[in-house]
Parts: C-alpha cells; sequence; structure tokens
C-alpha cells in the first residue's frame, strides 16, 4: 500500500520473483487465459476496434472538460441525496473516510474492491483506529487473510494457484482443505454472507461516475459490489476524480469494452447504477451515501505531458499482455499499480524520485499499446519518463558516460569504427567484465565488419 | 532500381553475414546497391533509454548520409521502425532537419518489406530444406506493420516445411538497454520464447531483426538446443 512503496527496488523485486517458480507459473497461466480470451472476444466483433477509437476520444473529452464534469456531478450526486467530499490526498482521504465511520460509531466495514483504497492505504488506517473491515471480492479476500497486497488490478490474488488458496484457508480458517474452487468459493461466500448482515458500512470503489445524474457505476462479477453499495445503512463509495462519464448514453461504449479488456467476458455479470440514496418505497440502498472524489496528484498529471495516462479504465489488459509483467507479477513493481500503466501511473502518482527504476521495466515491444481499450500511448509515455528520468540525472553514472560516449560516436565514423575496432581488441576482456548475464548473451565482434566488406 | 543499403551498426559489427545476404539478395534482383560510408547507428539505444539529445545527433548523422530520393534498405525492422516513424518526432523543432527526417522516414523500408512490395520476391522460389519457424519480432510487427511479408517469403522457400511457434509475435526479452539492465527477467522472457521455438519441433528459426536473433540464439544455447538461428534473408539469399 501507499505507505510501503518498494519500487525503488524494482530490480532485486523482480529478480526474486524470476527465481519464484510457483509465482511464474500461476502468472504465466492466468495472463495467457484473460489474454487469449480477450483476443477471442476482440476477434469475434470486428467493430469493437472501432469503438476504442470512440471510447479514446470520449476519454479524452473529459480530460479536457474534467472541472466542469466534476463539478456538474457533485451537484446532481448532492440533489439525489449523497454528500461529496473532495480528498486533495490520500491523507485526506483516509481522515474523511474515518471520522464518518467514528461519528456513526461504525465497527466493521465491508468492503467491496477498490485499486483505489490500496491506493491510500484505507484498510490499514481503519483497522488501526480498530474498525474491522472486510473484503468481500474473493481475490481481495484471499490476499487480505494472507496479509497481502494485489497484484493485479482486476485479478488480485492471480499469483496465487488452488493449493495456495486451499492451504490458506484451511490455516486461517480452520475448514477441511480442498483445492477445488468451487469448495473454496463456497466456504468464502459462507463467511462473507455473515460479514455483509453484520457490517454497519459499506465501502466501494467506482468504475465510472456519470456527470449528468450524479450516478456512480460499478462493475462486479461475484455481486459483492451489489451487496456491499446496498445491504449496509451506510456506503462509502471512494472515487479517483478521472473516473467521470459526461453522460449516461456514453457508458454502453465502456459496457462494451471494459469487461471483453478485462477477462474477456461480452458483458459484466453484474453492473451497478447508484443513484444517491434509498428513496421512500425503495426497499434497498444505503440510507446515507457519502461520495470520497480523490485527487492525489491527478491535478497536476491532467497539467503535464502525460495526462493520457487519466484516460485509464483499469482493465488490466495492457498487463496480461506484458512480457515483463507476466513473468515478475504484480509485487515486483512495489506500488499499487503493475504493468505498464502502473509502471506509468505509478511513477506519475509518487513521483519518479520515489519509482525511477520503474521506468525501465519495458521492453518497448509495444503489446500493450495493441490492446489498450482506450488508447493510451503507453509507450511514448514509457519513453517519455525515461526522458525525464535521464533528465533529473536519476540515471546510472556508468549508463550516462557510455550515453555520451555512445552519442559522440554515433556522429563521428572514425570514432564509430574505432569503437568497433578496439572491442574486437579487448572482446575477451570485455566479456570478463561485462558479466555472463549481460556481454556473455552477445557474440564476439567480427574482424571483418560490413563497412570494410562494402566498395 | 538503385537503392541505399543500411546496415546498422549490429550487422556491421556483430552480423556482417547478414548484410552479405542483404546486398547478394537485392542484386539478384537486378537492384543497384549504394552503400553511404561513414553510416554508424540508427540512434535507437540512446533513444530508448531516454537519451534524447544523442539520439537527435545520431540521427542527424543518418540525415548526412543518407540523401536523395532513392529507397533506404535496411535488414532490421527496429531500425527502420525508428528512421521511420521516431525521426520525425526528434526534430519537431528544427523546420529543415525535419523536412529531411520526413524524407527518409517516407522512403526507408524493412528488408522483407522491400522484398515483397517493390521486388515482389515472394513470387520467386527459394530452395530450402527442413523444418522452419518464425518469430514476429516487436518493432517490425506492431510500430512498422510488417506482417504478412516475412511469411509471403517463408511460403516461398520450397523444400522448407513453416512450423509456427505459439506466440510468435510475443517479445523475446531483448528490449535494447533492457537486456542489461534487468537481464534477470532479459533471459526469463527469452527462456519463454526459446521453449516456444522448441515446442513448435522446427529445426530453425528465423526473424528480421538481429538483435532479437541474437537473444533468442543465446537463450536456446543456453537450454542445449541445437536449433539454427538464421535471419530471413541469409535463408533466402541460400536460397536463390
Amino acid at each position: 500500500m501507499s505507505e510501503h512503496q518498494t519500487s525503488l527496488n524494482f530490480r532485486e523485486n523482480s529478480a526474486r520473483a524470476v527465481e519464484d517458480a510457483s509465482l511464474r507459473a500461476a502468472m504465466r497461466n492466468a495472463a495467457d487465459t484473460f489474454g487469449t480470451r480477450r483476443s477471442a472476444a476482440f476477434a469475434a466483433i470486428p467493430d469493437l476496434e472501432a469503438l476504442r477509437d470512440k471510447a479514446s476520444e470520449l476519454r479524452m473529452q473529459v480530460l479536457d472538460n474534467l472541472p466542469a464534469l466534476l463539478e456538474q456531478f457533485s451537484s446532481n450526486a448532492t440533489r439525489a441525496g449523497a454528500t461529496v467530499h473532495r480528498a486533495h490526498d490520500a491523507a485526506a482521504a483516509r481522515e474523511t473516510i474515518l471520522t464518518l465511520l467514528q461519528e456513526r460509531g461504525v465497527r466493521m466495514a465491508a468492503k467491496g474492491k477498490s485499486m483505489i483504497s490500496e491506493e491510500i492505504g484505507l484498510n490499514a488506517h481503519l483497522q488501526a483506529a480498530g474498525i474491522e473491515v472486510v473484503e468481500t471480492d474473493l481475490g481481495e479476500y484471499i490476499i487480505q487473510l494472507e496479509g497481502e497486497t494485489p497484484s493485479h488490478i482486476i485479478v488480485p490474488a492471480i499469483h496465487k494457484n488452488r493449493q495456495q488458496v486451499g492451504k490458506l484457508f484451511a490455516e486461517r480458517l480452520h475448514v477441511p482443505y480442498s483445492d477445488d474452487p468451487q469448495v473454496l468459493t463456497k466456504i468464502a461466500r459462507r463467511v462473507m454472507r455473515e460479514k455483509f448482515l453484520a457490517a454497519d458500512a459499506g465501502i466501494s470503489g467506482a468504475n465510472f461516475a456519470i456527470a449528468e445524474s450524479g450516478s456512480l457505476v460499478l462493475f462486479s462479477n461475484e455481486g459483492n459490489g451489489r451487496m456491499v453499495t446496498s445491504v449496509p445503512p451506510l456506503h462509502i463509495a471512494i472515487l479517483s476524480l478521472e473516473k467521470i462519464l459526461p453522460r449516461l448514453a456514453d457508458l454502453p461504449t465502456f459496457i462494451r469494452l471494459l469487461p471483453r479488456s478485462a477477462t474477456g467476458q461480452a458483458i459484466t455479470s453484474y453492473l451497478s447504477l447508484i443513484t444517491g440514496t434509498r428513496k421512500p418505497g425503495e426497499a434497498t440502498g444505503a440510507k446515507e451515501l457519502h461520495i470520497v472524489v480523490l485527487d492525489n496528484g491527478r491535478s497536476e498529471i491532467l497539467a503535464g505531458e502525460c495526462r493520457e495516462m487519466l484516460k485509464c479504465i483499469r482493465c488490466g489488459a495492457c498487463m496480461n499482455v506484458c512480457p515483463v509483467y507476466r513473468t515478475v507479477g504484480g509485487h515486483a513493481y512495489g506500488w499499487t499499480y503493475p504493468g505498464p500503466m502502473g509502471m506509468v501511473l505509478t511513477t506519475l502518482l509518487t513521483g519518479m524520485k520515489k519509482s525511477y527504476p520503474l521506468v525501465d521495466a519495458s521492453t518497448l515491444c509495444g503489446a500493450c499499446v495493441e490492446v489498450c481499450p482506450v488508447r493510451i500511448p503507453l509507450v511514448p509515455l514509457i519513453l517519455k519518463l525515461r526522458e525525464q528520468k535521464v533528465n533529473q540525472g536519476l540515471s546510472d553514472p556508468k549508463e550516462v558516460f557510455g550515453m555520451r560516449l555512445f552519442g559522440a560516436a554515433a556522429r563521428n565514423p572514425e570514432l564509430f569504427y574505432w569503437g568497433e575496432r578496439v572491442s574486437r581488441l579487448f572482446w575477451p576482456l570485455i566479456r570478463k567484465l561485462g558479466g555472463k548475464d549481460v556481454a556473455g548473451r552477445l557474440p564476439e565482434p567480427s574482424g571483418r565488419p560490413f563497412h570494410r566488406r562494402m566498395p | 532500381m538503385r537503392v541505399q543499403l543500411f546496415g546498422t551498426c549490429m550487422v556491421d559489427s556483430l552480423f556482417p553475414e547478414v548484410g552479405d545476404a542483404t546486398l547478394r539478395l537485392l542484386e539478384h534482383f537486378g537492384v543497384d546497391v549504394a552503400y553511404p560510408h561513414g553510416q554508424t547507428c540508427c540512434g535507437q539505444p540512446a533513444f530508448n533509454a531516454g537519451y534524447r539529445a544523442q539520439a537527435r545527433g545520431a540521427a542527424e548523422h543518418f540525415l548526412s548520409r543518407f540523401t536523395g530520393s532513392d529507397p533506404i534498405v535496411t535488414p532490421s525492422g527496429s531500425c527502420a521502425a525508428m528512421v521511420k516513424h521516431h525521426y520525425p518526432e526528434l526534430f519537431q523543432d528544427a523546420p529543415q532537419l525535419l523536412e529531411k527526417a520526413n524524407g527518409v522516414a517516407a522512403r526507408i523500408f524493412e528488408m522483407s518489406q522491400f522484398l515483397v512490395r517493390v521486388l515482389h520476391a515472394h513470387e520467386s522460389t527459394y530452395r530450402g530444406t527442413g523444418t522452419l519457424t518464425y518469430h514476429a519480432s516487436c518493432h517490425l510487427t506492431r510500430t512498422l506493420g510488417v506482417k504478412e511479408e516475412p511469411l509471403l517469403l517463408i511460403a516461398a522457400l520450397r523444400g522448407m516445411q513453416f512450423v509456427p511457434m505459439p506466440d510468435a509475435s510475443r517479445c523475446c526479452g531483448f528490449g535494447g538497454t533492457f537486456m542489461a539492465k534487468l537481464p534477470e527477467i532479459s533471459c526469463a522472457i527469452a527462456d519463454e520464447k526459446a521453449q516456444s521455438i522448441m515446442e513448435s519441433g522446427a529445426d530453425t528459426v528465423t526473424g528480421c531483426d538481429s538483435a532479437c536473433l541474437m537473444n533468442i540464439a543465446d537463450a536456446l544455447k543456453r537450454r542445449g538446443s541445437t536449433v539454427r538461428v538464421v535471419h530471413l534473408v541469409q535463408l533466402l539469399a541460400e536460397g536463390i
């Protein structure tokens, strides 16, 4: 969570992950499954490609008009009975939520899946104040039991196999061991149902917020999202400010794109639109609704060169196809968001000084760009961040020296060819000093380079 | 027809035989090949690592060597992509250089692209034996959009049976300076690529980027594989 960022140790984290055979197998299986399902879903409906253009344009329009749209959302949500709070940073959001819960004497909160709550370190903060927080998304519940953080934004426990989950449940819930996913799901459901009924408050995220109606939109597959937001008397929704869509009519584009991009599903199992509080005569819905709109650095991103990152709708498609992510898993990235979108967003939100090793976590293969439903130019953004890292003097001095030398040689053929000759001459030494995992992977330079073969 | 040959730094120093094969193929099709002397590197290592000034220096040098209006041909998907897509970006603030950059961007071809689109070389046949699989390198397929051309040429290799590998367009893990900065991940990704190649059952693997092929050859060697790794232009030149 936000307090324990280890992005600076990306190389060490990832070297360790590479050695973890069960993690690698789990990652390969899961990422490939979702990646394959996504390709199948897109191959089946050709006009989804055109829909990506539309989605990208819509999200761009939102970014261009964000302050006005937020204003509109707030006033419409307020009119529908909600209370809207603006939180400038993580601490403000945590405090707002804690105060709301304490003022109402809440002792237990049931939580729907929310990456924003991970970003602000909400669970730890509430638990330290004596409030029990129960994750109700199955994947989130698993990692909460394990004391871990999500390693994927859609599939939080993607790094775990069912045997590990079976063992965890047996130990923590004192149930007989089983690695049958159906049995395990039933156990979790039984535990959770009691929690839902006993919870004094529900805390959720939101996939989108509709400006013209003040509605929150939640996509969920397990139904827990709907339980959390409608069973307890108090519902607190936490929302990052870029999640706005102008009109309800904009939503269908994303209803079609988001589940297909995320898991390859044609449609999500539960789609909830929550507009204000429970009205007279309605049987369900929270009696009190608070919406916390989080900035936490996003206004700054919006004003900068990498603003397109805020188009992201958190589908996770980029991570499923990323060769780096599927090799090292999400925890190596050291903060809330992993994979290509994560390396960019983490660097933007937490600052280059806290995360610069992440900008190297890409081969620039472009697989992420190929699948992003809102066409975020992830590779150009990564290049932009690498440039910023270099300009801020955060690169390894040896690399800086090497690149200066390269730059001089690239514009001076004599120096360039001299460099080729020297590297040939000293190859045994270079090979030795360059280490077996770097120089050891290169072949010996030729004694007769191509330019000398040409008339 | 006349072309200018951009050998690339990798071919120049590490794989000159790829340059030889490129030349031989072009001449086979009656192309008059000029080699602008003093050419160095397209600047990609610096560009991809965030060293914009150095990349721009390399690009300016390229522009000074590759003048005129003949097509430029290069046996590398990623170098062609650099010239075509990133050179114009580098000179947005310098109109004269931008014009030149747009010029080279418009006339650069990756070799398989030139063979198919301009020379229709896939309508000829080439001799070959054994089984062949193909690695679709990242910048070739995703930046340059060259997907079909290498496959058309492979289909023209008579006597060679094509066996696709799983996830042919997944990255090999090279990534330029990535291989040196994060070697553990780079090797792990390359190992998976080697695994895919071995699963295909082919006795030869080919591609259109020497850097990726180099990385793949190393990963295969680590696994004790005897699969031959060879640039597509070499296979074609051998089979003329």
